[in-house]
């Protein structure tokens, strides 16, 4: 093994305009070879833009229509009755209540706990320890949703509900945690959504944590860290942008989960009273759109559906956005 | 304030592999001592062992005794955390925190110990970086990042960094080896200053450095590949450069070697 002393970073720091290395605008060389790779990696990007625009024009085109057709405030409503085209009446105030709430909940859950599995299965496990351990949270990420749904209702309701019971029983004073009886809640789901995308979060964050350059760890345990301390000078910094992209991927892929909402949340009855409690049912913009996938017979019908769906990719886009903005307003700091 | 290093019959191991033999040497304070020698003898790995930054290493490990005044740095009730903050290192390659400001690179030592009050902060950053020489280059851009210096001021960033917590001893292994010759002139200015502080040990490969800042100079060798480094001779530098004991010695620093 070659000495570790040598080891540098000064190759991955910035330039004085806080870009990264072979990053300036003269960096091809023109080649044939550059040229086409260039070509290559550009078109890929403006087809990726491309379909993105698509998905959002479709959405826009179908959406418009039933959303002026609406009788009622489409964004702060609470009903969903469409099925006579003449009289719509659709609102999302309910599905972005639980969608919200949901993947909120599921990001509480996963985002810490990601990140502490990646900090010990890089820093702190053995060697032999570290690369099972990872390979089974890897494991978790290859398991179908639909098996997920199955084992969070026949399994895990059961033995959740105890715990659902004593929370209303002792924090129902608190809006949140209020009795409503159902057992196939939000909080429930916000859990099994969380076991569900915390693979996503480990995974990214492990990556980042394992590049972290030896230089930066040594300076930090040489200035007298301990290991925590370390990898809070040295680990956590360099990782950050790397946990808020891990972070934004799985929030998408938990406000966007479809079968495993489907199966697991009990569905409100039409008419019934608002509450803010998380032990409640509900529908999601994705469950809800499933739930009802029998009844896309008319344009006007569909396109109630598709304006919830259309709202969910704003969401996520918004919910992107800021991540984006999060990470490049310290980029001048990072790696 | 400086302490001595004592060293006696040090072995140091990569797992099973023994990469450095039985060092015995004396550092004293207030005193420069370098420590010169070819690749892979060993040179890093020892000065390494004298904060016990080898233990972050897998399978590093010492045997023998390392005393810093009348402590055994390796007496079983000493953590070496607590050594590492008396006895600081700067690296071959500069490493300024590139998440940092460059205040906040030099505050970092000091926020580890607790350190909080803004006005302590300000006047410890101000001082060391005065004592780096650094000051007057960067006092207009303290919350810039410490990663868009250039490489020597960089390095001197992080002995800026380091002798902020005010060590006792400090390591520098080949500090200037990436520096441009200016660069590496303030820096060796700046050894000479810190020398009325602290006990400085430095490894390089710069045998006019060797000659131009240190009291004291370590002849490491190897016998050959695979086999462990050994201390050869260890000297006043002007001895060492002018009359040394061993014929090894006079090889290597002539230029006339292997
Ligand atoms: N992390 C490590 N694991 C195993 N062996 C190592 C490790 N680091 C260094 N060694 C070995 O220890 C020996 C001494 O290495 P060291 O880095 O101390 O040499 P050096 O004298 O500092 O060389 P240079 O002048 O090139 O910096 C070498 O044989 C090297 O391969
Ligand atoms: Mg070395």
């Amino acid at each position: 093994m070659a000495s570790v002393t040598g080891v540098s970073v000064a190759d991955e720091l910035p330039g004085p305009d806080g870009r990264g290395p072979l990053s300036g605008d003269n960096a091809g060389t023109g080649r044939l070879g550059d040229k086409a790779f260039a070509a290559a990696a550009k078109g890929s990007g403006a087809l990726v833009i491309g379909l993105v625009t698509l998905v959002g024009v479709f959405l826009l085109w179908q959406a418009i229509p039933a959303i002026a057709d609406d009788k009622v405030n489409f964004l702060t409503s609470r009903e969903w009755s469409v099925s006579d085209s003449d009289n719509l009446r659709f609102g999302i105030v309910e599905l972005l209540w639980t969608t919200v709430a949901a993947s909120t909940i599921a990001m509480l859950i996963a985002v810490p706990v990601g990140v502490a599995v990646a900090l010990f299965i890089t820093q702190y496990s053995p060697r032999w320890l570290s690369r099972p351990a990872a390979s089974i949270i890897d494991l978790l990420a290859a398991v179908p949703s639909i098996v997920y749904g199955l084992w969070g209702l026949k399994t895990f309701t059961p033995w959740f509900d105890p715990f659902q019971i004593w929370l209303s029983d002792h924090l129902g004073w608190i809006p949140l945690f209020s009795r409503t009886g159902t057992s196939g809640t939000i909080l429930l789901i916000g859990v099994v959504l969380s076991i569900m995308i915390l693979p996503i979060v480990t995974a990214l964050s492990r990556e980042v944590f394992a590049q972290t350059p030896v230089t930066h760890m040594e300076g930090a345990l040489a200035l007298g860290a301990t290991k925590w301390e370390m990898i809070r000078t040295a680990v956590l910094p360099f990782g950050r942008p790397g946990v808020i992209s891990a972070a934004m991927l799985a929030l998408g892929r938990a406000l966007g989960e479809t079968i495993a909402v489907t199966i697991i949340v009990s569905t409100l009855p039409q008419g019934s009273k608002w509450t803010w409690s998380l032990l409640n049912g509900g529908e999601t913009f994705a469950s809800r759109i499933a739930n009802n996938a029998g009844e896309f017979d008319s344009p006007a019908k569909t396109g109630a559906f598709i304006a919830a769906g259309l709202v969910l990719f704003v969401l996520t886009f918004i919910v992107n956005a800021i991540a984006r903005i999060v990470i490049e307003r310290r980029k001048a700091f990072t790696e | 304030m400086a302490k001595r290093i004592d060293v006696s019959d040090l072995n140091v191991y990569y797992g099973a592999f023994k990469a450095v033999e039985g060092v015995t040497m004396t550092v004293e304070p207030r005193s420069v001592t370098a420590f010169i020698g070819p690749s892979g003898c060993g040179k890093s790995t020892f000065l390494r062992t004298l904060n016990r930054m080898h233990e972050v290493i897998p399978g590093g490990r010492v045997e023998g005794k390392v005393m810093l005044d009348d402590q055994d740095l390796y007496a079983s009730n000493v953590d070496p955390v607590a050594v590492r903050r008396t006895v600081g290192m700067v690296f071959q390659r500069p490493n300024p925190f590139p998440t940092m400001s460059i205040y906040d690179n030099v505050a970092a030592g000091l926020r580890l110990n607790g350190v909080k009050g803004k006005k302590k902060l300000d006047e410890v950053v101000e001082k060391s970086l005065n004592g780096a020489n650094l000051w007057n280059e960067v006092k207009d851009r303290l919350s810039k990042p410490g990663a868009g210096l250039s490489g020597g001021q960089q390095q001197r960033l992080c002995i800026a960094r380091a002798i902020a917590v005010e060590p006792q001893v400090l390591l520098m292994d080949e500090p200037c080896s990436a520096l441009d010759p200016i660069s590496t002139l303030a820096i060796e200015d700046l050894i000479s200053e810190l020398k009325s502080k602290y006990t400085i040990v430095i490894v390089t490969h710069n045998m006019q450095q060797a000659a131009r800042v240190s009291d004291q100079t370590a002849f490491f060798n190897l016998a050959a590949t695979g086999k462990p480094g050994k201390l050869v001779e260890v000297d006043h530098t002007q001895k060492i450069f002018n009359n040394p004991g061993v014929k090894a010695t006079e090889d290597y620093i002539s230029g006339r070697f292997g």
